[in-house]
Order: structure tokens, then C-alpha cells, then sequence
């Protein structure tokens, strides 16, 4: 009989090496004369334990992990095939608590099915949501996703329902639905893992979000650091259409939708919507002036529904279990579940999908184990390059879009990355201007010119004497709040967050010229 | 009815080069806004966009040199000069920055001998930052064309280089 296993193709997967372990387990059973069939699923976000194997039983799937190929000899003769005893052996999948804990509504299918297969899709409730979708009225469709309180992933929060009222309501012979899989935000990879992963969710979630707004054509704007999504995504347009679920007649509807994968070039600009449908028209990604909103004028002067990759993934559980359904999980206004990313110096880091409202402390010292480095954690940044750090001492905020505005910061695309003692906070304060400087599209004079000067300005207070440093505080601060109110988007207008965090939280890295900015020492090599 | 084209207005150009140009716009130039897979289509082609091809670029896609120069120029992942025989990318964001990237970025810019955009004296490495991989749950992270790699430290770099030398 044939035994199935499973060796992810997730992208850090292999690049933990899991190609290579699946290799050396195909050898082992062909020179064993064993009939193993390997199934390359996507990761379950235990990155810690990646390359995580698993083996069909009949008790369920049982996980080994972290292989290596030379592990894989010793895996056969443990009798791994059967679920066998070995010291990698990690138990029934499901019952990792690590995973058994979390509350994975989005990543339902990730890790789980083989992204490559449309039938295991089907298998796992897939296309659930568009068959309800199909049998409602459009502006029913709005109201389910309205209803259910889901509010976008991307970072900025904006209640999705409503943007795809304003872009039903919009009069437009053509409509577009625009995925934004441009995600660059450091410390985050949920969508990477749900493109790899479960494709069929994303393409499902555009198709719905096509029929209820009357839009006919959707483009996923992938990153170019993304090649495994785009493969993958690509095979499952490639089956989607092939078997009637994209294409002029959607599952026998009559509706058309047509779906394109579109490469970005490496601007970290082009992840903010405007910039976005600007590179989609094939010009340089510059941000545009709202009004008019994309959902009224977007792609091509069009009505266009912009969303990032989760929240179009997380619509079609919606349209399948309800609104209600969603919407009972979270807290205040912070409805349903966020996937967060756990990252940096960790020593469990991987994708924690739970209901907002865990605190960073339950995530970082529950989920993440504490640091990789074994030292205190000092800082924490949330929602990526422009997010504010979070000292220590405010570990035990909320994940909640509001309770984190509260205290200054963003759960922007729920990126976590924890920092130790040994970080240097004015050279990563440093860090978000030098960014911002070669990042910015240009066409705001605060972010193109005050980036570039708030990092001089930065070196001066290190470097300067007390007089120095006061004076040029004072000018930062300055800075930061021209940089936030005279940028049209968000990578001028908190590009200045993480800095006056620093400032504010860390005020002591200021001080001492404990390293020289310009040639830093190696991290976790600084001195006292 | 499309306005005649000539190819004498256009400067002389490597036969090559035309033929990879018109090979991707023919293919591209009808449909909205591809100006950003053409690039890409001529980059896979020749490994970067040549001057050169810029013209013929933007005589294909109607558009100005001037649009087309500055779409080359706003993008940090088309290049204009040839690159080494492979790139390695490597990851300078906070997540990486917390596992010890900067040490990682001497290292590499030292074993290499280049700094940031710059290729290796033999032509065999290109060395260009990039700003996230998505492998920040295996800090510090570098893709190399397309291979991802994953808890990168210098030893382990060097290991690396040796076995694929």
C-alpha cells in the first residue's frame, strides 16, 4: 500500500533545506522498495520545527521535524512510514499545542492540503464561499463581508465592506479587483505562506469579491522576492480556469472573471494601494492624491477593490460559515482572527492565526519561547519598518487595532519582530530614516528630502556633545512631525513612528556614543 | 489606423537586442499597462535593460523614452548594466538586523571584496541588498537568483560558497 508524505515547498522550508530531505526520502524508499508517495504541501508556519515531515496514519498526521536529510535514514529505520519512535517524532500534528491552541480560520488549508491540487481543495471545503456567493444578491455578498467586521490586513484597517460598497455603487463599464501581494513589510510572510500554501483561497476570495462588486478582471500584484508564490499561484489560476471556476462563465454563473499574476520590481512604495495601481499601469510607482478613491477611480480611471492577500483570503470562510461566524471572534472593534508573524530574535518564531486580543507577552514569551539569544527582550517592533518600537514594559498590550493606536503604535500587517539587549536603538532609529530616504517614490518633499536629513540629524546626536544632541533632538522631533503631517501616505507619514519610539522608549542610546553610526559594530558584539 | 513606423528614427541598436526587445513586446504590447512585464520579459532575455533598448521599448509600446527611462530607474530591481553570472540578494531589513544581518553584510561584502551592487572581479557574483525575503521566521535570510536560504551566518556563507564554486 501506498504511504503518503509530506515535505513542505514552502520558501523558507527550503530554505531550510526541506528539497533536499525529500530527496533523500524518495532514494531511501526506492533502495528500500518501499511505495512512499511525497506530497508537497505548504508550511504550517512551525518554522522552528521546519523542514517539518509528516506521515499519513491512521490515527491521523504524525509530524517529524526538523529533518535533515541525514536524519532521513534513521527516520526508516525508526519506522517513521508507521508513525514510529524517534527522537524527532513530534507527535499527531494536530495535537502540537503550538498549533492545537491557535485559531486558524484564514490558514484553515495551510500546510494541510497540497496547494497544487485543486481536487484536495475541494476536499477541504474549498469553493464553499463562492457557491453561497453565487446563490446571493451582490450587495448581499457586501453585506456578509460588512457584517462580519473584517477590516483590511494590509496594515491601514479600513473596514473591507465598505470599500467594496463604495466600488459596487460606482457606475463603471469595467471593474477591477486588485490583490496587493506587495508585502515588504520586515517580519511578515503570511501572505507568502498562504500564495505558496493555499492559492486556491486567494483566487476564490478575488472571485467573490468580483461577483459582488460586478468586477470581471482581478491582477495579483506579486513581489518580485515571491518566485514560489508566483509558481504557485500560477499553477492554480492554470487549474482554475482549466475546470470552469475562473474564466468568461464562473462555475456555470454566468459571470466572468478573469485573474493575472503581475510582477512588481522591488519598490517597497508600490505596497500603498495608489502607488500600486500606478505600477500596474506600467508607470513609476508614485502615490496619487485621494479622492478619488481607488473603489471609485482606480486601475485605469476604473472602480477597483484594492485589498491585501489576507483579507481577500479570509472572505470566502466568511461567505461559507456566515458573517457571524467571523465576527464572534476578536475583540472591540477588531473582529475575527489576525494571522501575526512571528519573527526576529525568537526562539519559536512561525504564523500564530488567533482571535485580537492576545497580548504581545502571550505571543512572544507563550508562542515565541523568548528569544533565540536567550537574553531579555528590549524591544519589540509591530507592523514592520513603520511601526513603532514597543519597549519591554508594554508587553502586555492587546493585539487590537485600537489598543495599539493607544499607545502609538500600529498592528499594521501583524509583523512582530523581537529585538534583545543587545540592540542598538538609535542606530535602528537610523535605520527607518535610511529606509524611508531609499524607499520613498519621490513626490513628497518631507519623506524624499526630511528621510535623508533625519538620518544626519540622527548621526549628529550621537556623535554631538550634550549641547549638540539637545539642539538636534529638537530638530528630529521637528522633523518627524513635518515628515508626519506633510506626506501623502503612510511611508513618510510613520516612517517617523519607530523614530520618536526610539527617542521616546530608549532615550539612553541617544546618549552615550556606545558604537559609531557610520561603520556600526557586528549585533550582539556590543560592548557593556 | 496606426500611424507608419520607421526604424530609421531609432538609434542603431545590437541585432540581438532588437530581437529580444520585439520578441516581448509582441507578445505584451496590446494588452493595458504592461510596461513592467515587457522590462521584465527583456531583463530575463539579456540579464538587464540595455540604454540601447530603451527607444525601441518605447517606439513598441507608444510611450516616451523619457517614461521609459524613468520606469527603469524607479524600480530597484531592473538594472541597466549586465550583472555577475548569478545575484545574491541579501536581506538588510529589522528582522534579519536582529539575527546578526549587519555581521552577515561585512562578512559577505568582505569574502566577495564588493560592496552593495557591485560584481565580483571574476564576474561570478553580483552582490545587491534587498529589503525582506519573507523568510524573517529564519533570520538571516538571502536568495540567491531564486534559491532562498535561510539562518545564514557566516560560516555557513562560506560553506556555501565553496560547495557551489
Amino acid at each position: 500500500m501506498s504511504m503518503t508524505v509530506y515535505v513542505p515547498r514552502d520558501a523558507s522550508a527550503l530554505s531550510l533545506g526541506a528539497d533536499a530531505v525529500a530527496k533523500a526520502i524518495e532514494a531511501e524508499a526506492a533502495c528500500r522498495n518501499l511505495d512512499v508517495r511525497i506530497v508537497r504541501n505548504g508550511s504550517r508556519g512551525v518554522y522552528w520545527l521546519e523542514p517539518m515531515v509528516e506521515v499519513e496514519t491512521p490515527a491521523g498526521r504524525v509530524a517529524y521535524g526538523p529533518v535533515q536529510p541525514t536524519d532521513v535514514m534513521g527516520l526508516f529505520d525508526a519506522d517513521f512510514l508507521h508513525g514510529g519512535v524517534d527522537v524527532l517524532n513530534l507527535g499527531l500534528t494536530e495535537e502540537i499545542p503550538w498549533l492545537k491552541s491557535q485559531q486558524r480560520l484564514t490558514f484553515a488549508r495551510a500546510g494541510i492540503v497540497d496547494p497544487r491540487s485543486l481536487d484536495d481543495y475541494l476536499a477541504h471545503d474549498g469553493y464553499r464561499g463562492l457557491a453561497a456567493a453565487l446563490k446571493m444578491e451582490p450587495s448581499a455578498i457586501v453585506q456578509a463581508v460588512t457584517d462580519s467586521g473584517l477590516r483590511g490586513r494590509g496594515g491601514a484597517a479600513f473596514p473591507a465592506g465598505i470599500k467594496w460598497k463604495t466600488c459596487l455603487d460606482a457606475a463603471g463599464d469595467q471593474k477591477y479587483i486588485v490583490c496587493n501581494a506587495d508585502e515588504g513589510d520586515s517580519g511578515t510572510f503570511s501572505d507568502r505562506m498562504i500564495m505558496e500554501g493555499d492559492p486556491f483561497v486567494l483566487i476564490e476570495g478575488m472571485t467573490i469579491a468580483g461577483v459582488a462588486v460586478g468586477a470581471t478582471r482581478g491582477y495579483i500584484y506579486l513581489r518580485i522576492e515571491y518566485p514560489h508564490a508566483q509558481r504557485a499561484l500560477e499553477a492554480a489560476i492554470e487549474a482554475a480556469t482549466a475546470r470552469g471556476y475562473l474564466g468568461d462563465n464562473v462555475c456555470g454563473s454566468g459571470k466572468a472573471f478573469h485573474l493575472e499574476v503581475r510582477m512588481a520590481a522591488g519598490a517597497y512604495i508600490c505596497g500603498e494601494e495608489t502607488s500600486l495601481l500606478e505600477s500596474l499601469e506600467g508607470k513609476r510607482g508614485q502615490v496619487r492624491f485621494k479622492p478619488p478613491l481607488p473603489a471609485i477611480q482606480g486601475l485605469f480611471g476604473k472602480p477597483t477593490v484594492i485589498n491585501n492577500v489576507i483579507t481577500l483570503a479570509t472572505v470566502p470562510i466568511i461567505l461559507d460559515r456566515g458573517a457571524p461566524f467571523y465576527r464572534d471572534y476578536g475583540m472591540g472593534k477588531s473582529r475575527g482572527t489576525l494571522p501575526l508573524q512571528l519573527a526576529g530574535n525568537v526562539k519559536q518564531p512561525g504564523l500564530v492565526e488567533c482571535a485580537f486580543g492576545l497580548t504581545l507577552r502571550e505571543l512572544i514569551e507563550g508562542y515565541g519561547g523568548g528569544t533565540a539569544s536567550g537574553r531579555p527582550v528590549r524591544a519589540v517592533q509591530v507592523g514592520g519598518p513603520l511601526g513603532a518600537y514597543i519597549p519591554a514594559t508594554q508587553l502586555d498590550t492587546p493585539i487590537d487595532y485600537e489598543a495599539f493606536a493607544a499607545i502609538g503604535g500600529m498592528v499594521g500587517h501583524g509583523g512582530v519582530v523581537v529585538f534583545d539587549d543587545t540592540v542598538d536603538m538609535a542606530a535602528q532609529a537610523r535605520f527607518a530614516m535610511e529606509f524611508c530616504a531609499i524607499e520613498s517614490c519621490g513626490k513628497c518633499t518631507p519623506c524624499r528630502i526630511g528621510s535623508t536629513r533625519g538620518v544626519e540629524v540622527i548621526d549628529r546626536i550621537v556623535a554631538g556633545d550634550a549641547a549638540e544632541k539637545a539642539r538636534n533632538e529638537a530638530v528630529l522631533r521637528d522633523l518627524c512631525q513635518t515628515m508626519v503631517a506633510g506626506s501623502l501616505c503612510a511611508l513618510g507619514g510613520m516612517a517617523p513612528f519607530p523614530v520618536l519610539s526610539a527617542l521616546d522608549h530608549f532615550h539612553e542610546d541617544f546618549e552615550g556614543a556606545k558604537r559609531s553610526l557610520l561603520n556600526p559594530l557586528p549585533f550582539g558584539e556590543r560592548a557593556g | 489606423m496606426k500611424p507608419a513606423k520607421t526604424i530609421a528614427s531609432l538609434p542603431p541598436i545590437d541585432d540581438a537586442i532588437r530581437a529580444a526587445v520585439l520578441d516581448v513586446t509582441a507578445r505584451l504590447k496590446d494588452q493595458p499597462g504592461t510596461l513592467l512585464p515587457v522590462l521584465h520579459g527583456v531583463q530575463n532575455a539579456l540579464g538587464y535593460v540595455p540604454e540601447e533598448a530603451i527607444p525601441l521599448i518605447a517606439r513598441e509600446m507608444n510611450l516616451s523614452r523619457a517614461d521609459v527611462h524613468g520606469v527603469v530607474s524607479f524600480y530597484h530591481f531592473f538594472r541597466m548594466h549586465p550583472a555577475g553570472k548569478r545575484t545574491i540578494y541579501l536581506c538588510r531589513a529589522e528582522s534579519c538586523q536582529s539575527m546578526g544581518a549587519a555581521k552577515l553584510e561585512q562578512h559577505i561584502k568582505q569574502r566577495l571584496g564588493v560592496d552593495f551592487h557591485e560584481t565580483t572581479t571574476d564576474g561570478a557574483w553580483t552582490l545587491e541588498p534587498v529589503y525582506c525575503l519573507g523568510n524573517c521566521a529564519c533570520s538571516p535570510a538571502m536568495m540567491v537568483d531564486d534559491e532562498l536560504k535561510g539562518r545564514v551566518t557566516p560560516e555557513s556563507f562560506d560553506a556555501w560558497l565553496l560547495e557551489t564554486k
